[in-house]
């Protein structure tokens, strides 16, 4: 009983956290996270644990999420089947294209996935009579409630960190790692990287594309100015990553969480608090704060970027025993 | 039909011939030795065997099946280990997992796979390492690492690339028992070696090579006195 | 058959500038071996650095080259030296790190252009901004021209500055194999921060000479960086040689696809040659060219 506690303890929290949390812009921000956590752990998957950096995050997104739009919108079928179905045809899109790309080393696969991000971006804003283009696709919405998308959003990102921990576990989280960490060696032990690449990129995409479907359902609303944005989505992806932790099972989770914080943060003038600030003080510069504040959302995310890779390569949960270490140095200085 | 058998070898690297020709055979449970100065086509004939390079021309014939042609993994898959001279350890991995991940090969379920990883790393005498990241690992420990890891694929032959080189005398023993043990448990061993002392005695059977061409096939004590090869070594002044 | 030739002739120029582009690209590629993700967003720096000198002090957009090549040569100095460079260090399980650096690189310097200069569409006209001469019935932008003469001329400097110099021969040495570079008594660190000057420097240039024929705002760097990496692979990573003939490509193809298909499809060509180049002709142009 002493490792699952953890766990547990935060499925339980997660659980009863929208009954208590009855404010319906923080139960908005917790389906958020609980979608960036799907998104990061598949992104995590190919990139993290197999060491194939997946910079277009997005394409699959995307993809999912026209899946289960269009689903309504043409075949007049509910997009909730877009769940199911925006992920496998993310797997199919997945297969073809890591089969392209991964058999050459090098840059390719982080440089085509950018491509295939940009390609369908322009393909959904070309093909009007099929996606009505830059006007998006309006889903009539289930539910007027959020809680029922809460949990939905909770079993998948569940179905996501379970999916993720158990390939780890197995055979082929073994030979995902290895494929990271050398692949001359993991072809001389008998491992077919080309394939193993392929398996551990469709699960990825599976998983991303199951949130771009989640994504249609909850919003009601997508284009591919949105869907297929590199830096609202596939940057945030690999922010999500990379910020929780590169390689971890629960890493996503953190990510997730800090990044929907900071995202909200910069779009609403610090949750309000500068708005409360400027109203109450009648300080008139505090407007042009926040508007400053709420356009610098990109150059955050920008400095973001910058500054983890510098100092936090790893993540909070990759580098936990270092940022510990450091904590513990700096009260104790002499050891 | 022979165990192993390399015909007619040539690797063409830009118009620069790396190996030219090579031919050699090795019978099931002998240790073969390859040896030849520096650049003569040793590792490159590892690479061939082991398809990390496709050939240029000829064959190479393992268990009376071609292999050359195949991939790297299916050649491990056909029962063809190696290790690698400059090692590769998976750095992040602990010791035990390296050899995990090698033991999944033919050994499905993980519990299968971890008693055989145990049981090849207490073979190699790594098991007071095998919780350590591989990274962190001294060099001694760090080939020996990469002769378990091509262990747990169970090979039935195994190539060795200068897996002594850079210990000290005192490993260069341990090296040289490991070596015997592994021949002794039914495995067929290729080394490339530098260190004669190791060569002369644990080959049954030594092929010299020298710019990428077979100077001299024989027993240890025929191949050194070969003078082909003491030019190779020593140069044309050289007199013994 | 002349809407064949004009499609021909505006493709030709437009890749000379595209060839400037890639070469500084290729030349990071084979020095860093990474792609730089931030190089269309070094571009958007000096074509406002152009529009800036232009507008407020009159000089005429060639002349500005003269401030623009040194200044993205600074800042491409300062990059490689202050945020690069000190990633070999830091212990990163990711490969891409360098890569992922210039992503958020590119992020900071778009939006610091917004701020600056809003997203407005800005543009320089000048009097041969729109005028072309004739050629056998054949149309020449006048702009367009000189600027694919200028790009000649750079190209064959860079390549008498690659062969002729020892800071050149350095860079070659570095990128064929840096190791051994290194133990040849060559500062490795001092040539990639120089290189991702050089290369700065190179499309600081394509960026000024295309501004009198284009428009400019902040978000124009993305599209470019995904030319310049459209044309370091076409060109087969790292060689100098290629990046012309990726360029040249990529300039045709852009032009007669968006001739015979649609303007819509301009961008969409590029990319999907990308996939096709990976596809078939896994090397790149390299492969033919052997250089």
């Amino acid at each position: 009983m002493k490792r699952p506690s953890g766990p547990f303890l935060l499925l339980v929290l997660l659980l009863i956290l929208p009954l208590i949390l009855r404010d319906a812009y923080y139960q908005h921000l917790m389906i958020l996270v609980l979608m960036w956590v799907a998104i990061g752990s598949g992104w995590n998957l190919i990139s993290g644990y197999t060491g194939q950096v997946l910079f277009g995050a997005a394409a699959f997104f995307g993809f999912g999420a026209y899946t289960a739009a269009l689903l309504s919108s043409k075949l007049g079928i509910s997009a909730w089947w877009g769940l199911p179905l925006g992920g496998i045809l993310s797997v199919a899109i997945a297969f073809p294209f890591g089969w392209i790309c991964f058999r050459l080393r090098g840059p390719y696969f982080a440089l085509a996935t950018l491509a295939l991000n940009e390609i369908f971006r322009h393909i959904a804003t070309i093909w009007e009579s099929l996606t009505d283009g830059m006007i998006g696709i309006l889903v009539m919405q289930t539910f007027i409630s959020k809680l029922p998308y809460y949990y939905v959003a909770l079993a998948i990102a569940i179905f996501s960190i379970v999916t993720v921990d158990l390939v780890m576990r197995s055979r082929w989280g073994y030979y995902f790692v290895s494929i990271r960490e050398d692949q001359d060696a993991a072809e001389s032990m008998g491992i077919d990287t080309l394939h193993y690449k392929m398996l551990s990129l469709c699960i990825s995409a599976f998983l991303i594309g199951i949130a771009g479907a989640l994504y249609t359902n909850y919003m009601g609303f997508i284009d591919p100015k949105v869907v297929f944005s590199l830096h609202e989505i596939s940057i945030m992806a690999i922010l999500v990553g990379i910020v929780g932790g590169v390689g971890t099972i629960y890493g996503p989770l953190v990510g997730a969480f800090i990044m929907v914080a900071v995202q909200e943060i910069f779009r609403t003038g610090g949750f309000g608090i500068l708005h409360f600030i400027g109203q109450s003080t009648g300080w008139p510069f505090m407007s042009g704060i926040i508007k400053y504040v709420s356009e610098a959302h990109v150059l955050s995310f920008g400095i973001l970027v910058i500054v983890v890779i510098l100092f936090l390569p790893n993540g909070i949960v990759g580098d936990w025993s270092l940022i510990r270490k450091s904590l513990v140095n700096s009260k104790k200085p002499a050891v | 039909m022979a165990f192993f058998k390399v015909q007619g070898i040539v690797k063409f690297f830009g118009g620069l011939a790396a190996v030219n020709g090579v031919s050699f055979e090795v019978k099931e449970g002998e240790i073969c030795g390859l040896i030849g100065p520096n650049g003569s086509g040793k590792t490159t004939i590892f690479n061939l065997i082991n398809g990390y390079f496709p050939l240029t021309k000829g064959e190479i014939q393992f268990q009376d099946e071609k292999i050359s042609g195949l991939k790297t993994h299916q050649i491990c898959q056909r029962g063809v280990g190696r290790t690698f001279q400059v090692v590769k350890p998976l750095k992040r991995m602990t010791v035990l997992d390296n050899v995990i991940a090698s033991a999944f090969l033919r050994h499905h379920p993980r519990s299968d796979a971890i008693k055989l990883a145990e049981e090849t790393i207490e073979f190699c005498g790594l098991t007071h390492y095998k919780d350590k990241i591989a990274k962190s690992l001294p060099i001694a420990s760090r080939k020996r690492l990469e002769i378990t890891r091509a262990l747990a694929t169970q090979p039935k032959l195994i190539l060795l690339d200068e897996t002594a080189a850079g210990l000290n005398p005192h490993e260069l023993e341990e090296a040289i028992a490991l070596i015997k043990k592994i021949r002794d448990s039914g495995i067929t061993i290729i080394i490339v070696e530098h260190i004669m002392k190791v060569i002369m005695t644990i080959s049954d059977h030594i092929v010299a090579i020298n710019h990428g061409m077979v100077i001299a096939k024989g027993s240890p004590t025929e191949v050194v006195s070969n003078p082909e090869v003491i030019k190779a070594y020593f140069g044309e002044d050289y007199r013994a | 058959m002349d809407v064949f030739l004009q499609t021909l002739v505006a493709g030709v120029l437009k890749g000379g500038l595209y060839a400037l582009i890639g070469l500084g690209m290729t030349l990071i590629m084979g020095v860093m071996g990474i792609i730089n993700l931030a190089h269309g967003q070094f571009m958007m720096v000096a074509m406002y650095i152009t529009y800036v000198l232009f507008h407020f002090f009159g000089l005429d957009p060639y002349t500005t080259l003269i401030i623009s090549m040194p200044s993205l040569f600074l800042l491409g100095v300062l990059i490689q030296k202050y945020l690069l460079n000190p990633l070999m260090k830091v212990e990163s399980i990711l490969p891409e790190n360098q890569v992922l650096m210039t992503v958020g690189i590119a992020m900071v310097l778009t939006e610091i252009a917004r701020f600056i200069f809003s997203s407005n569409y800005l543009s320089v006209r000048t009097s041969y901004s729109s005028s072309a001469f004739y050629l056998g019935g054949i149309s020449f932008s006048v702009a367009l021209t000189v600027a694919f003469g200028f790009a000649c001329f750079l190209t064959l400097s860079l390549f008498w500055f690659l062969i002729k110099t020892d800071l050149g021969r350095s860079i070659r040495a570095v990128s064929q194999d840096a190791e051994a570079a290194e133990l040849m008594g060559i500062d490795s660190g001092r040539i990639k921060v120089v290189t991702m000057g050089i290369g700065a420097g190179l499309v600081a240039a394509a960026g000024t000479l295309l501004l009198p024929i284009y428009y400019l705002f902040p978000d124009i760097g993305g599209p470019f960086t995904r030319k310049a990496f459209i044309i370091t692979i076409l060109g087969g990573l790292g060689s100098t040689v290629g990046a012309i003939f990726g360029g040249l490509t990529l300039g045709l193809a852009e032009s007669f696809g968006a001739t015979y298909i649609g303007m819509d499809f301009e961008d969409l060509v590029g990319l999907v040659i990308f996939l096709l180049v990976l596809l078939f002709v896994p090397g790149g142009f390299k492969r033919f060219t052997k250089v």
